[in-house]
Parts: structure tokens; sequence; C-alpha cells
């Protein structure tokens, strides 16, 4: 069974202004190309970042990020856990449907990242903030789960 | 209590009339020590006098008895003077820390000639004047920071403006076609201004076609992409055509996945794509010659 091992690497970043944005936008980048992900993953991964780091800001009301490069065997990958102690999200489900929005936006922001990774993780608890967790892998396979096949 | 506030307030107008007495002599001793040394390097009678109009500040503030107090009026004379100091050796390469530090060399050849003033400097009277000056001296520390401080605020909140300006120009690029080249990140203010910008030149050039260029912008997540289709709409409702164009693959497919629709806008890869549209719309060809030296004939 293959084990996935996080690098003792994790940076946090801090979420709490539009210049944090770009400067998280720029760290996963960096990061990114760093591990040998493609041009086209890469934007998918700042893409989601970004989305996700706005809405840690706009509606979490700042938090932080932590980036871990991850590691399964031969296959390399990124984690972003995004943490904020906002009002958190009382329907999940609702939050993930396509063009629903409290913020004034379109409303593809979290469904929208969903789609640009491999493994998206969302927990939340009214009043007590909210986590997103994403993970991308260079070779675009999922790693494989503890205890599968 | 009282009686100590009565001795600190005398303790501060000794050393406010021992500023103002031995003026020319703290002078000559700031002038040789770094911080004026190095920034005044014309002449020496120039750093002399900087120290001298540090001093009179010193003692103005001393006299009021504030000597703690950072907002005291007597700085003001000398806030700009010490602002070119420290911007000159910030240019210098130094750090804040280092700025202080220099500052605060300043304490010791001044405290040297307030002891000399009493016959025993144990004295308590003496101790109390030392220790205002400490006071005062570290006051002035603060003032200098505070002053570094402010004009590293305001030069980032000035470039933060020009870059406003400067990053987004209107080109026209033919009779009735204008262009917009966006480079870096869009946020709402820069979205703000790349509006007002395009609709404007859409007026003032009568442009019936608008291009806006996305090839410099880095990232195109939901918030770029909704500021992007209200300018399109805007642009529309002033009678403009607008076209996005410069959308590389990598974008392409990460605006698919996003699931953002831009079916109501229209776009095209490259500049040049746009640009020949917006030509050929307006029935406008575009032909190389039939043949070289054709019209030497």
């Amino acid at each position: 069974m293959m084990q996935v091992s996080p690098d003792t690497a994790t940076t946090s970043l801090p979420i709490g202004s539009d210049a944090d944005l770009a400067w998280v936008r720029q760290r996963v980048r960096q990061t990114a190309a760093e591990l040998g992900f493609g041009l086209v993953q890469q934007t998918k991964l700042v893409t989601a970042a970004s989305e996700l780091a706005r809405n840690t800001l706009v509606h979490g009301g700042g938090g932080h990020l932590e980036i871990t490069p991850l590691t399964t065997g031969p296959n390399r990958g990124l984690r972003l856990t995004f943490l904020d102690t906002g009002p958190g999200i009382r329907d999940i489900e609702q939050a993930m449907t396509d063009g629903f929005t409290t913020g004034g936006g379109l409303g593809l922001g979290l469904s929208g990242a969903k789609r640009l990774v491999n493994e998206f993780d969302f927990d939340s608890r009214p009043g007590e903030g909210t986590t997103v967790t994403i993970a991308a892998w260079v070779s675009g396979l999922p790693s494989p789960r503890a205890g599968a096949g | 209590m009282e009686q100590d506030a009565a001795a600190d307030s005398a303790a501060a107008r000794l050393v406010g009339s021992f500023l103002e007495r031995r003026r020319e002599q703290i002078a000559q001793r700031w002038a040789d020590e770094p911080l004026f040394r190095t920034v005044f390097t014309v002449s020496r009678d120039e750093a002399v006098e900087a120290s001298k109009a540090v001093v009179d500040a010193l003692s103005a503030v001393a006299v009021t008895g504030r000597l703690e107090d950072i907002e005291a009026p007597g700085f003001r004379a000398v806030r700009d003077q010490l602002g070119r100091m420290v911007a000159s050796r910030a240019r210098s390469g130094f750090t804040s820390a280092q700025i202080a530090d220099e500052v605060a060399g300043l304490r010791g050849s001044v405290t040297e000639l307030m002891r000399g003033e009493f016959p025993d400097p144990a004295a308590p009277d003496a101790k109390d004047c030392v220790l205002s000056l400490a006071l005062l001296m570290g006051t002035l520390r603060l003032v200098v920071m505070e002053t570094a401080l402010s004009a590293g605020e305001e030069l980032i909140a000035r470039q933060r403006q020009q870059l406003l300006e400067v990053a987004t120009p209107v080109i026209k690029l033919w009779e009735g076609v204008v262009a917009v080249p966006l480079i870096g990140t869009l946020d709402s203010a820069r979205s703000q201004v790349v509006m007002e910008s395009l609709l404007n030149a859409v007026v003032s050039e009568q442009a019936r076609y608008a291009i806006l260029d996305i090839t410099g912008v880095p990232t195109v997540d939901t918030l770029v992409a909704q500021h992007l289709m209200k300018t399109v709409a805007a642009a529309r409702l002033m009678g403009a055509e607008c076209i996005v164009s410069g959308i590389r693959p990598a974008i392409a497919q990460t605006i698919v996945h996003l699931g953002i629709d831009l079916g109501t806008v229209l776009t095209h890869a490259g500049l040049a794509d746009a640009l020949a549209y917006a030509l050929e719309r307006q029935g406008i060809e575009v032909s190389p010659r039939a043949t070289a030296g054709a019209g030497r004939l």
C-alpha cells in the first residue's frame, strides 16, 4: 500500500487583503512549477487557489493558506488548505451549486475550483469557520486511497 | 507624585536651557557623528547648521516639558529635515534599525556635555537632568523612525496610484478601433480604471470596436471574468462592440473547467485576429501589393 507522505516543508501564508491574494497566486504558481506541474495544470491550480483564497478573505473574514508538497511513490502533488474562523457555511450543498452566490459574484467559485483539481474536501461548521482542502497531482491522477482496490 | 512631576518638569526646563546654552558645542560634536557627517557631505558648516536645527527643536520640546511626546510642536520645524536625512541614509542602503542606531549614537556626546555642567554628577538633580535628556533623545529616535515609516507609506501609496494609471493605456489601432492591453492582476480597482478609460476612449475616438487584450493577465478567475463581462456590457451600451483577445490555451481550459460562460463575449486568440475581425467588419481590406515593383511603372 502506498503511503501519502507530506513533506515537512509546509508553508503558511496569511490571507488578509487583496495584496495577500496576489502573493498567494504567485507562491502557488512558483511551488507548482518547482514540483513539475505543466502550464495548464499550474494555471488551473492557481485559479482554484485564487477562488478559494478570495472566499477565505470575503466570506471568512481572512485566514491563512497552508501549502504542502506531497509525494506518493513516484507521483508528486500539491495540497492547499484554506482555513478561516469566519461564520462558516450552513448549507454546503447549496454553496457548491453552480450559480449560487451570496457575494454578488458569478457563483462559480467553489464548484469551479472543485472541477479544477483532483481532490476537494470541504469542512465547515456554522460559527466556527471553514476549512477547504484541495490537492492536485502532477500526473493528473488522484492518489490511490488507503484500502482501495 | 506631585513632587516627582514638579521635579521632572524642572529637570525638563533645565535640559531645555542647557541645550539652548550649549547649542554651539553640541552642534559641533554632532556634525562629526555619522548621521550628520555622511548626509551633509558638501561642507562641515552645513552639517553644523543641520545639527543646530535639531538641537533647537529638542530645546523647544524640553522647555514645554513634553519630553515623551513625539507630536510635540517643537519637532515640527525639523521633521522635513529629518525626513531628508532618513531618505538619504536609506538610499545609501541603511536599514531603519541602523538609522535608529545612528540617532541613538547622538546621545553619548550630549550626555557627556550635560554631566560636565554639574560639579557633582552623582547629585540627584544631575541624575534627573541626565534622565530627562535620555528620554528626550529616545523621543527624537521615535520621531525619526516615524518619519521614515510615513515616508515609506507615502511612497507605496504613490506607486500604487502610478501603477493604476500607467498600466492601462488605451491605444488607437485604426480609425474606429481602440485596444487596451491588460497586464498583471485585474482586481476591482484596476478593472474600474480600465472600464473608465476604455469607455472614454470609445467616446473620444468614436470607436465602433474595442479590444480588451488579456495576454498579460496571468490568472483569469471568476472575479476577473466578471469584470471582463461587465466591461464588455458597458462598451456595448455605448454602441461599441467589445472583443476579448489574448486568451492563451491554459486560460481557455481553465475558464471551461471553472464553468464560466463567455458565450456572450466575442473572443479571439490573439490581438491580430481581433484587429483583423474589426477591420473586416468595417469593410476594410488589408492586402499585400499585387507584385513588388508594380508601382514603378
